[in-house]
């Protein structure tokens, strides 16, 4: 690792408003920006059109063209959901994505159609999606750097002014902007859960540092099913499985999340599934929507419908879990001034409380929150384009690495496992946070790519976000499940919000009727 | 994980450099690119999209490496076959209007 900070950009852009991240959300917070005028410069860790969990997947999307089933589905997610949800965010939310899935079609998306003619908003497939998102944003003029990931913000008399970052030939990037939205993803913490492993909180924790607030990061701690050995942590096949032990008996499902039914018993021994229960006409119309969800087992000459294969859980913490930047409304803006943001990376609790958003509504989510905070950004930033250039600095002194090696023992010993992650109690998530922060104050391998470094500490601060508010929720709900307190507590029906970077304070959101 | 870039195969137009989500590989002057830091690759079958001639092989196992044959991936046809399972052609994006999940919406699946 090189010197870290002050270091002489060899990339120096000013736009009117900086999106950070190039998936779902991102490319569209670059398009509503970019359609209202803004000039936009996008940059993402990896290559924009291939990057993060939506693009190697398939997303279906949480598209209700009718509003009077509104209160139906609202329903259904405020009980699942631990009753943290919100009817009006739910109503916004489900117009928004009718809105914006319309616009897509008139853009040119070829989404299918029924039989009848009807075309299937609801079904965007990950690498056509994220690939007509990228040739989308750059018709309308969006500048992308690819491969440049962010090391920090940057700050002017309390505003977020831009970031700057790291190249891939080694050199520095900064771009000036009165607008900033991060739109970096959540956290999965590298366990491989399909196109995750560039899903390491680099942005949860720039906002931190910055001064946002985050909410529901309890609610961190969502896994997702993949047979054994493989990345693809594909849930839609498994609605059609039946689980069973090594000696063959099955496995009842007892939880509302069927994972955690599993997880019960793979804690302890092997777990086997079989996509049994899925018909002849179901097995088609699963192999025509998720492809890849089958290369594991084409590839390795298995027949998922008949033959059993062993499973794995992969945590995908933040990503399909809730918790994340707490938004202050419906702008998408953050606590902070200047700083935006959308999709993964925030919080979803408002739509889906304290369970999963993972499938339909994060997909959903990501489209709307960005197309909100693309627009709010672009006119917060567009009338503020004649003032004079000010000076800059990083919203820290200097940006704060940790040790990659050291980073990723102490996640896979205390954050994948489901022991302390999944069935909770005080004792394992107390030796968990004594661990995480001795790795925080270690000093940080100078031999590491600065990249990494960055990554390794924003894993490790997503981590301490969530074993933190985890500690302080003394009951159990939703996702969040202790075992030292496993009844709901009528007077913990709030989220709970948390801010600081070494140390943190806690404060509450009621929800609203 | 990345097994294979087929020296036969590969143009060295070096499309797998630049939208591998992980950095695994370089591009080398003159040749064909590097699988470079094959332990990065986490598997998610993008490099195999984006291949126009199907030079690149990745296999389902995640967490280590395996030995494959080129001549045999090719006799089993799995050289690009999850690019023709889209309906991927050429590393051109294709084929979305065939998905039929809107059936499995129809019986109540969300």
């Amino acid at each position: 690792m090189s010197d870290a900070h002050p270091v002489a950009a060899s990339i120096v852009l000013q736009a009117d408003v900086l999106v950070l991240g190039g998936g779902p959300a991102g490319t569209w917070a670059a398009l509503s920006a970019a359609r209202q005028g803004a000039r936009v410069v996008l940059a993402d860790k990896a290559y924009c059109g291939t990057s993060g969990a939506a693009a190697a997947s398939n997303n279906n999307v949480w598209y209700v063209s009718d509003p009077a089933r509104h209160e139906a589905e609202f329903t259904e997610r405020f009980l699942s959901g631990g009753s943290l949800s919100e009817r009006s965010w739910t109503d916004a939310l489900l117009q928004g994505a009718v809105q914006q899935l319309h616009l897509l079609a008139k853009l040119g998306y070829p989404f299918p159609k029924t039989e009848a003619g009807v075309t299937n908003y609801a079904t965007l497939r990950g690498p056509d999606y994220m690939r007509f998102m990228r040739l989308q944003i750059k018709r309308a003029g969006v500048q992308i750097l690819d491969h440049s990931p962010m090391l920090g913000l940057l700050d002017y008399e309390g505003r977020v002014v831009g970031a700057h970052g790291v190249s891939r030939d080694g050199g520095r990037w900064q771009v000036q902007a009165n607008a900033t939205v991060m739109a970096t993803g959540g956290c999965a913490f590298m366990s491989g859960a399909l196109g995750t492993n560039v899903c390491t909180g680099d942005g949860h924790l720039a906002a931190g540092e910055a001064g946002a607030r985050f909410s529901g990061m309890e609610f961190s701690n969502q896994y997702g099913l993949a047979s054994s050995h493989s990345s693809v942590t594909k849930g839609l096949p498994f609605v059609w499985s039946t689980y069973s032990r090594e000696d063959g008996s099955e496995i009842p499902i007892i939880d509302d999340e069927p994972f955690v039914s599993v997880a019960r018993v793979l804690a302890e021994e092997p777990v086997f599934a079989v996509f049994d229960r899925a018909s002849k006409d179901i097995q088609h119309w699963l192999r025509s929507g998720q492809a890849n969800a089958f290369l594991p087992f084409d590839r390795k000459g298995i027949d998922p419908f008949t033959q059993r294969f062993p499973i794995s859980l992969l945590l995908e913490g933040t990503v399909r879990g809730t918790g994340g930047i707490r938004l202050s409304g419906r702008d998408c803006a953050t606590d902070v001034p200047g700083l935006y943001a959308a999709g993964d990376v925030t919080s979803r609790e408002v739509v889906v409380g304290g369970r999963t958003g993972g499938g339909s509504p994060n997909s959903a989510w990501a489209i709307v929150t960005g197309a909100w905070a693309g627009a709010a950004a672009s006119a917060f930033a567009v009338p503020q384009r004649s003032h004079a250039p000010v000076p800059l600095r990083p919203t820290t002194d200097l940006p704060v690495f940790s040790d990659p090696q050291l980073s990723r023992q102490v996640i896979e010993q205390y954050v994948w496992p489901l022991q302390t992650n999944l069935f909770r109690n005080a004792a394992g998530l107390g030796l968990a946070l004594d661990v995480l922060e001795k790795a925080w104050h270690e000093p940080a391998n100078h031999a590491a790519p600065i990249a990494h470094a960055r990554s390794a500490r924003a894993m490790l601060y997503v981590a301490r976000l969530g074993y933190r508010s985890g500690l302080r929720r003394t009951e159990s709900r939703a996702l969040h499940q202790r075992i030292d307190f496993p009844a709901r507590s009528d007077a913990q029906q709030y989220r709970q919000v948390v801010a600081g970077v070494d140390t943190f304070t806690f404060a509450t959101d009621a929800v609203a009727n | 994980m990345i097994e294979l870039i087929s020296e036969s195969r590969c143009t060295s137009c070096n499309r797998c450099v630049e939208v591998c989500p992980t950095g695994v590989f370089d591009a080398v002057d003159g040749t064909i690119p590097v699988i470079a830091r094959p332990d990065q690759c986490q598997t998610c079958f993008m490099c195999e999209l984006y291949c126009p001639v199907d030079a690149m092989y990745v296999d389902p196992c995640a967490d280590g490496h395996v030995t494959v044959s080129e001549q045999t991936l090719i006799e089993q046809g799995l050289m690009g076959s999850y690019a023709r399972s889209l309906g991927w052609k050429k590393a051109r994006a294709g084929g979305t209007e065939n998905d039929l999940t809107h059936h499995l919406f129809e019986i109540g699946v969300t």
